[in-house]
Parts: structure tokens; sequence; C-alpha cells
């Protein structure tokens, strides 16, 4: 209880932090939600009329307090470009940003602890290389570039689905699920080759142990040792790099969202920064700043359920 | 646990199939009505039609709204929710009869007030400038009757008419940011940010209504995701493509050439040194070459262009212009030398890192200026840091861009070149000019005006305000399931247009 105070403490602190940088920085880089509005048909007096319906014109401390103020109570304003409320822009695009994420996360997840096991197990035979060898070629590949070429491969020539013909899931869950398992696999494919050579590495490690040694001469099959000692040490480090891999997906998919056209939380973030849209911006930014914590907390709390010693500490 | 393993990991490749199975059936449905997906590349900035600034969401809402006149595909201003137009011999006094039963797309009937609160929304001073800067000419509207509207301007305008493509909008209605209603070909149905809008035809429509029921128009940023989409069946129509893109496509598209109705120029901060020298601006001119850029980079296609005009405006076009600067290396030299830079300087090119064609225009220039030993370094920024620093701030030497006509009139383009003018963004400065222009403005000759226009684009070009380049040809791809797209001499896309070819 103490230690969940203790986090929810340092939780506020960071995005409180976060959210004045990203303020900061709006404020530093040129332009802002008046001229980039206006556009072309900017005059002086134009420009400046809008900043002062829109309220930019107030020092930046007053325009931080009073956005601060207004999340704070849930209201996270009104974004400039749209004229709509922030909160429904924002949770509207949740969804598919989430399902892209929890879609690849399941893939790593199912893909990678089978394949890591099955390459540690029958370490140095042929499919051992095999998964050795395909694990470092896509472990290069970008996801971007991967994305294309799922799109080319799946979409273009098998048609298993369309490029850019992505559906909403307000109209069709299916169809929705449908399109965004494509990228899903283009976000995980990296991580899962990651993965797969992580955990066979960690499993080899702790396979030479003692305490294996112990359980085989207990007569433990090969089996029983591999799942119920090895692989429960061996999983730890497999665990906080799945958490680090989660927190990574969400920037993984601010650029996959561009290559497989999906109006996702990425691609409102890229327009509302090149907006100066900066509500919007922090919304999203908060949001996923909160979500890395939260991943951070949940690994945390999942070493103390694998790994008894940790409870102590 | 193996065993356990290996079922849940059938069971989620299976799921998995299903779902990608049951997306592709997802994708046909089909409920008899015609429809169109049409991909843009910018979001829209607004709804409310008085107070979107972007060109991309102009051209959406043109098919939504209507002003008392609107433009056709010949560039003339025809009658839309007026019948009829009657314009005072000294051009201060504009009589409009109102249509007879024209509907707003809430069924309500257009009324004069419905007009005159449309037109003061716009002519609305409270916030500084007005919405529309030329309806600060206005001195009163009247409507004596139900179906007259009377327009009475403080100096005369007889260009005034364009302004009047101003959308009408009801006067009931209390949130045209969220609920627009127009009296176009199309209504509006929905539209989810980043993602698309939806409209509907106008079955009520007062004029020859819109072939297609229902229209998509998707919003598309990536330039890659376009190709694949309009090949794949995504999108069947995106317009404003470039020669490069268009080789990439199927064969299931018809493409149209067109020019984009901008003008394109290496625009030169004529208050910054050396081209407060009108001697150094004239040596860059002879130094490039319009039709290598176009033969390097768009496939020889495109509009060479020597002043601020473009062909579209038929009437002001002095094609002459284009040979006030031929491609002529020595006497570019010699001018540099006289204006005291014989072996040339080094200035900074600032362009704006959205649009390639730009881009690509600057890196021939950087080439071609090397010739005259002047070295032109390509400065990258964001739109928005171009808007504020060059557009707005003016701190900048050079810039390459294409600057368009928001209206139909050659004012739209000429009139940022007045010394005042808060949009003069590269500082022209000539006595001539402004005196030519003012001509233009302070004439109700028709013959007048245009040999002023004409003067004021041969001042630009013998000064050298800018460095001319080019109108850029664009391209629209349409699936050859459809036809009947037009061009339009303004920034428009007019969907009604578009009709089912049969098979």
């Amino acid at each position: 209880m103490k230690q969940l105070g203790k986090r929810g403490i340092t939780m506020i602190v960071t995005l409180v932090v976060v959210s004045f940088l990203v303020f900061l920085a709006f404020d530093v880089i040129p332009g802002d939600a008046a001229t980039s509005k206006l556009g072309t048909q900017a005059t002086p007096e134009r420009v400046e009329a809008l900043r002062e319906e829109m309220g930019l014109n107030r020092p930046f401390l007053v325009r931080y307090g009073t956005w601060l103020a207004g999340f704070v109570k849930g209201d996270m304003g009104t974004s400039y470009s749209y004229s709509r409320p922030v909160k429904g822009m924002v949770a509207d695009k949740v969804p598919i940003t989430v399902t892209l994420m929890v879609l690849a996360f399941i893939l790593v997840v199912a893909i990678s602890i089978p394949l890591g096991i099955y390459a540690a197990r029958y370490q140095g035979r042929f499919l051992d290389r095999l998964i050795g060898v395909i694990d470092q070629i896509i472990m290069a590949v970008p996801p971007f570039f991967s994305g294309i070429i799922i799109t080319v491969l799946f979409g273009v020539l098998l048609k298993w689905f369309t490029p850019g013909g992505f559906v909403s899931y307000t109209k069709n869950w299916g169809a929705f699920l449908g399109y965004m398992i494509f990228p899903a696999i283009a976000i995980a494919l990296p991580k899962i080759a990651m993965a797969v050579k992580l955990l066979r590495t960690s499993i080899l490690e702790e396979i030479g142990k003692d305490y294996v040694r112990t359980a085989y001469s207990r007569g433990n099959k090969t089996k029983q040792v591999l799942y119920r000692h090895v692989l429960k040490n061996a999983l730890i480090p497999v665990i906080t790099f799945l958490g680090m891999a989660l927190s990574d997906m969400v920037a993984g998919s601010i650029i996959i969202e561009q290559v497989f056209n999906i109006p996702g939380l990425g691609r409102i973030l890229l327009t509302s920064i090149s907006n100066r849209d900066y509500p919007v911006v922090e919304a999203i930014i908060m949001l996923i700043a909160a979500l890395v914590i939260i991943v951070n907390f949940v690994v945390d709390a999942l070493y103390r359920v694998i790994d008894p010693r940790m409870r102590r500490s | 646990m193996k065993k356990r393993l290996k079922t849940l990991f059938l069971l989620f490749v299976l799921t998995t199939l299903t779902i990608a199975l049951s997306g592709c059936a997802g994708d046909k449905e089909d409920d008899g009505s015609s429809s169109i997906t049409i991909g843009i590349p910018q979001d829209l900035d607004s709804l409310d039609p008085h107070k979107a600034v972007a060109a991309g969401t102009k051209e959406v809402l043109f098919n939504i709204f209507e002003g008392l006149v609107k433009p056709d595909s010949e560039g003339n201003l025809v009658p839309a929710v007026a019948s009829e137009v009657i314009p005072s011999e000294d051009g201060k006094v504009y009589t409009f009869t109102l249509r007879e039963g024209v509907l707003f797309h809430d069924g309500s009937v257009v009324t004069v007030e419905d007009v005159k609160y449309s037109l003061e929304r716009c002519a609305d001073t409270s916030n500084g400038d007005p919405l529309v800067p030329a309806f600060s000419n206005i001195e009163n509207i009247e409507t004596p009757d139900e179906a007259t509207i009377i327009v009475t301007l403080k100096e005369p305008d007889t260009d005034f008419l364009a302004y009047m493509t101003t959308a009408i909008i009801p006067a009931s209605n209390a949130s045209p940011e969220t609920d627009p209603i127009g009296t176009g070909p199309y209504k509006y149905v929905s539209w989810t940010p980043q993602e698309e809008v939806i409209l509907v035809r106008n079955d009520d429509y007062w004029g020859t209504p819109a072939h297609i029921e229902n229209i998509t128009i998707k919003i598309i940023a990536d330039t890659d995701a376009i190709i694949t989409g309009l090949n794949a069946g995504s999108i069947d129509f995106y317009a404003r493509l470039s020669s490069a893109q268009v080789d990439q496509l199927s064969d299931n598209f018809e493409i149209y050439e067109g020019t984009m109705n901008l003008v394109q120029a290496l625009y030169l901060n004529n208050d910054e040194a050396p081209f407060d020298d009108v001697r150094v601006r004239q040596a860059l001119c002879y130094a490039i070459d319009p039709q290598e850029i176009m033969d390097l980079i768009f496939d020889g296609k495109g509009t060479e262009l020597g002043s601020s005009m473009f062909p579209a405006f038929s009437k002001y076009y002095m094609e002459e212009l284009n040979h006030t600067y031929d491609q002529d290396i020595d006497k570019a030299k010699e001018l540099l030398a006289d204006a005291g830079y014989p072996d040339g300087f080094s200035f900074t090119i600032t362009v704006p890192s959205n649009y390639q064609p730009h881009i690509d225009t600057a890196q021939v220039l950087v080439e071609q200026f090397k010739a005259i030993g002047v070295d032109a370094k390509i400065n990258l920024v964001e739109w928005d840091s171009w808007l504020s620093d060059v557009y707005g701030g003016r701190q900048f030497q050079s810039t390459v861009v294409g600057v368009d006509a928001s209206t139909l009139t050659a004012s739209a383009l000429l009139s940022r070149f007045v010394s005042d003018a808060s949009n003069n963004f590269i500082n022209y400065d000539n006595a001539a000019y402004d005196a030519a222009y003012a001509r233009a403005m302070g004439t109700t000759d028709d013959a007048e005006r245009v040999a002023a226009y004409k003067e004021c684009e041969t001042i630009l070009s013998e000064d050298a305000a800018n460095v001319y380049i080019q109108d850029l040809a664009e391209f629209v791809a349409i699936n050859k399931k459809y036809a009947g797209y037009e061009f339009y001499p303004l920034y428009v896309q007019d969907f009604s247009k578009l009709y089912i070819v049969e098979e």
C-alpha cells in the first residue's frame, strides 16, 4: 500500500514535469495555433485577433496554469484546429492505437515464448540455428519497412486486405481487427525476434546453474525442470524486456499508423504538432506517459509474483 | 503445460485468420446506391465556410456551400443563390435577386435575411479585420423586399462580385462549426478528424443535381499510402498528384492533366542585401532556365511563367513576359559585376519541407546559380516555421513556394506587391507599381483595368521582383469506373459532376 502511494506520487510528478516540458517546447518553436490556422491568409491584424480569441496572447505561465488547472479537473480543453473538445477527439482514437498495441503484444508473447523455449531446448540443432539466423534478419528490419513489405505481400499480391482500406471499429469490429492485424505484425516482428533471442540465452544460462542439477538429482524429468524451475527464473529478464517493448510499441505505432494509413493517436499527434494544437498534444503525451508509468508498475508487480525474493526488499 | 501452450497458440492463429477473412468480407458490402471514395491530403481546418482558410478545406466545402454567385469551370461567375445580379454603372451598388425556392439542407427556404446575415457575419469588424477582407469596403446591405438584396460599397470595385461567392448560411444555425448547413449539391453527414468526411447528395438541389449519391472523403497524409490506396482500390479519386506518382499507378486510372493555378517562383526578400539591387535580381533571372527545371523534375510538364499571373486568368496573362529573361549566363555575370559582385555571393533559399516539388525545384536552382558563381544553400523548414518566420515575420533571403489566388480576380495575385500590403512578404516597394495598381482599382472601365493590371505584371517582370518559374502541372487520377472530372481555374473540386461509367 505504501508502495502504491509512492508510485502514485512519482507518477503525478512525472506527468507534471512532462506536461511542462511539452508546453515549453511549444513556446520555443516558431509559430502558434493562430498563424498555423490562418496560413497564407494571415495578416498581422487577423493573427492578433485570433490569438486574442484563442487566448494565446496571455503570458506563458498563465496559459500553462490555466491548462493544468483544467486538466486536473478532467477538462482537457478545446482543440484549436478542430474547435472540438479534446477529450472526445482523443477518446475516439484511443481504442485504435490500444488495439494495435494489444494485438502486437499478444503476437509477441504468443510467438516468442514458445519459440524461445524451443530454441533453447534443442540448442545447436538445425531448427535452433535457423531461428537464430531469421532472428538476426528480422531484428535488423525496422517496422516501417516491414510494414511496406507486408502491404505489398498481403495487400497487393495476396489481397488478404485492402491497403488503406481502414474500417473504423465503430462500424465493423471484425473488419477493423482484420485490418489492424497486419500493422500489428509489422510492429511485433522485431520485438518477437529480440524476445526469442533473450529467452533462449536466459534459459541456457539458468540451465547451467546448481539448482537445476539439484532438481534433476531429485528425479525430475527434463520437461518438469524446464517449466517448473528454469522458466520461472529465465522469464524475469524477458518480462523486463516485454515491459520496455510495450512502451516502445507506442512510438512504433505512431510510425506504422502512417504506413498503413490508420487514423489513430499517432496520426492526430503528428498533425496536432504541426498545427501547434497544444491541448491535443498535451492530452496525448499525458496519456502515453501515464501508460509507460503504469506498464513499469505492472512489470515490477509481476517480478514480485514470479520471484519471492523480491517481495522482501 | 506445453500442450496447453500449443492449444493456445493454435487457437490464436485460428482467431486471427477468422478475423482477417471476415475483414475481407466486410469491405465488399454494397447496398446498391452509388458511391465514390475520394482521397485528400490534409484534414479540414473548419466546417464553418466563413472561418475555414486552408485551400484544401475550401475545395471540399465548395460542394456543400454556395454564394450568391459561384465560379464555373471556365472561370466565369454564374448566379447561384441569386438568380440575377445587376451591378450599377459606377461599380458601387450591386443588386441581387434571390433565386426562388432555394432550400437549405435542413429544408428551410433561403430568405433575404439569411443572405444579409451571412454577408454581415463576414463583414463584421468587431474582431479586428473582417472575415473576408474585401468586405471592409461594404457601406451597407439592404433588403427592400422579400427577393432583393442591395449591397452598396464605399469605393467603386468592379471586381467585387468575385467575393460574392461567400457562402450563404442560415441565420438560424447556432453552430455552423459543428453542424454545417448550406445550399450546395452535397449535404454534410459527418466528419471524423484525421479519418474521413462523409457527404450525401442533396436531392432538393435547385440546379442540376449531383450524379453520385454517397461520397466518402478519406484523409491520407502519406504519399506512398495514396498510391497503394489507389492501386488497391480503397480510393477511387485523387487530385493533385505529381508526374512521379502517376507513373506508379496501374492502368485502372484515367489521368487528367491540368495546372495547379499557382505562381511558383524563387521569392526574393527585396529589402535584404543583395536582393535590394535590381541588377542582382535580374542576374538570377538570367541564370535560370524554367524549362530545364520542368524537364528534370516534372517530365517536362508545367507552364513557364514570367510574372505573378498564370494562364487560367487568360484575360490578364501575358505570355510575352516569359521571355523578359531568357537564360544568358554572360549577361547574368555582367550584371553581377556591375552590382559589385564579380565573384558572386552566397545566400539561403528557405523551403517548406512538406512540399516535395518546391524542394526539388530549389535543388535545380542551386545548380543553375553555380554557373554564375552564386552559391545558394537550401534551408528546409517545417510549414509552420515557414508561415511564422518567412511569411509572417519576413525573416528570410529567398524562398521557393507557389502563391495561389483565393478569388477569381487578378488582384488576388497582384495586391500583395503593393508596398504597404499586409501580405507583401517579399517587401516589394515600387512607386510605379503602386500607381498602376491604384489605377486598376480606381477605374470602372474594364479595358482600362486590364491594361493597368498588365502594367503591374510588366513591372514585376522587368523589375525582377522575383525569379518566376512556372505554374506546376497537376494530375488527377480517377478510377475508370468514374468520369466527369472538370478543372476549375480556382482551387476547388466539383464532386457533383462526377458520374459512374455504365459497364
